[in-house]
């Protein structure tokens, strides 16, 4: 089972670090990342496997979301369901 | 990996465009639940709504974390209940709008449909003292709402019914008139009536259905809007192409969620109901989609055909995202839900007669009008007899739910909150049908054929 990590807001540092701090902490591995800036925002996408997620995924859902708050950006983890059934036929 | 412009794509159209599921709807037979002791009846009903339905809200909330696609409504649908009450010695059907509120307030539903009756060719035992009890019924419940289905393209309309309709709706915005007539608002006179919709107040659970079943109806007017925004000037058939193409996107959605809740309660899944379905929020409005195709504002000359247009591509584009697709299905024209038909009704714009036209190429029907107070209970009467003709005619389902506005009079406002939203009295052709609504009688069925 598969995740969408997204991440935007502002640049600043250990955006990256934090995010990935999160994921690892929960035993999700990070199989893909790609970062842009757009239109002055920062941008992040990760790839993550969750098949070995120690709590159960709404809770990570959960933890991602606060971890953007504290960090005054948007942070979201979704189910890549979500992104196939929507785009891919 | 998934494209980027997707995922943002996606998320845009979630944070940004008002992408939501409008409603998880589960529907419940209660055919088993009839017994000759209403109390016996009563009990069989909550044990059993509780039962199907304890981890509907639970589930629906984990699959929108899960997914990041908020779902508005958990709610239930449940057997016509005149079709229980039938089997009473004893009818007092305000029992069973009591026991359905019980249920839906331990199982944590926003709303459950079926306080209703089919009375499209005559009454049948149960029937007449259900609608009667309607009125009361609302005024002592909360979310308990209520249908009537009185026509029918292959049964002509009841006009009897139809006569009745009016005076009932009178009579629950008069019981519920300490709460801005509220009571209107969780009852719709159909012609036509899906017996799988899970939109509210019309959702009840026909008698053909599965005991148990998942329906879903998905919204997303503003993802439509925000889409023929971006592509600018462009002809109607590109426009037409824009919304079959994003009409599939939310559907898919729809669909994802419909079979995720499916597996995890292991209920059947029934259908998607491919409704646009605003509500007050701004950027969620079917009025604004209407204006951003080009018209200064909704109800000017051209709604009906703009409206056309979005109705068939909206169908188009979802019909290939389900597997099963059912319902109402198509876009819908809540007055006092839609935050661009509220303004457009405020300013004058829009009047009942555009509504109606509208209806005869939509979705549904004249849906959350406020009318004035004084309406006496045959124009009422005549109005649903309008509309379900349009319905019978057009082989579609039409509805009627208006709100009299008791003690209020044109250009005054009612305010329900939520999703009911609220909106000013809007000003009704006075002059008398009184005498073709004594009629009664039956309005005979439709020709099918040399259609013209």
């Amino acid at each position: 089972m598969r995740a969408v990590v997204t991440v935007i807001g502002k640049d600043t540092v250990g955006i990256l670090a934090k995010v990935s701090a999160a994921c690892a902490k929960y035993n999700n591995n990070i199989l893909e990342v790609t970062q842009s800036i757009l239109q002055d925002l920062f941008v992040m996408i990760m790839m993550i496997d969750i098949s070995n997620c120690t709590i159960p995924f709404t809770e990570f859902a959960d933890e991602m979301a606060a971890l953007g708050e504290e960090m005054g950006l948007q942070v979201r983890a979704m189910h890549e369901d979500i992104f196939n059934s929507m785009h891919r036929i | 990996m998934i494209n980027t412009k997707d995922i943002l794509e996606t998320i845009r159209m979630i944070q940004d465009e008002n992408l939501d599921i409008r409603t998880i709807t589960m529907g419940i037979s209660l055919l088993d639940c009839c017994d000759s002791d209403i109390g016996r009846a009563c009990n069989k009903i909550y044990d059993k709504i509780t039962a199907y339905a304890k981890n509907l809200v639970k589930t629906g909330e984990d699959i929108e974390k899960e997914y990041g696609i908020p779902i508005i409504n958990k709610r239930i649908a449940v057997t016509p209940i005149a079709m229980v009450l039938a089997a009473c010695e004893k009818k007092d059907p305000v029992r069973f709008a009591i026991t359905l509120e019980k249920a839906a307030q331990a199982c944590g539903v926003n709303f459950v449909g079926g306080y209703s009756a089919l009375v499209h060719k005559g009454f049948s035992p149960g029937d007449r003292e259900l609608i009667e009890s309607i009125p009361e019924a609302l005024s002592v419940t909360d979310h308990v709402c209520s249908s009537v289905n009185v026509g029918s393209t292959k049964s002509g309309i009841n006009m009897d019914a139809v006569a009745l309709m009016g005076q009932i709706i009178r009579k629950t915005a008069e019981l519920t008139a300490d709460r801005d007539c509220i009571g209107c608002a969780k009852l719709v006179v159909f012609c036509n009536a899906p017996e799988d919709n899970p939109f509210m107040a019309g959702a009840f659970h026909g008698a053909g259905e599965p005991d148990c079943v998942i329906n879903v109806g998905v919204s997303g007017p503003g993802v439509v809007r925000a889409a023929l925004a971006k592509a600018g000037d462009c002809d109607l058939t590109q426009v037409a192409d824009i919304i079959k193409k994003t009409a599939f996107k939310i559907t898919r959605m729809g669909q994802l969620v419909a079979r995720e809740a499916s597996r995890r309660l292991g209920v059947p899944f029934g259908i998607v109901d491919l409704s646009l379905a605003p509500t007050p929020a701004v950027g969620d409005s079917v009025a604004h989609i209407l204006e951003e195709m080009g018209l200064e504002c909704c109800g000017a000359h051209g709604t009906t055909a703009a409206l056309a247009l979005l109705n068939d591509a909206v169908k188009k584009g979802g019909v290939m995202a389900s597997s099963h697709v059912g319902g109402l299905s198509g876009a819908f024209i809540p007055v006092t839900e839609d935050a661009g038909m509220i303004e457009a009704a405020r300013k004058g714009c829009l009047s009942i007669e555009k509504l109606e036209a509208m209806t005869a190429v939509c979705s549904v029907g004249l849906d959350m009008i406020n009318i004035p107070g004084d309406t006496p209970a045959e124009v009422i009467a005549a109005i649903i007899a309008d509309e379900a003709a349009i319905g019978m005619v057009n082989s579609k389902t039409t509805a009627v739910r208006l709100i009299p506005a008791i003690g209020k009079k044109v250009g005054e406002e009612l305010s329900f909150g939520g999703l009911l939203g609220g909106g000013p009295v809007m000003p009704l052709n006075t002059w008398s049908p009184a005498r073709f609504i004594a009629r009664g009688g039956r309005i005979p069925a439709p020709m099918q054929s040399l259609k013209n």
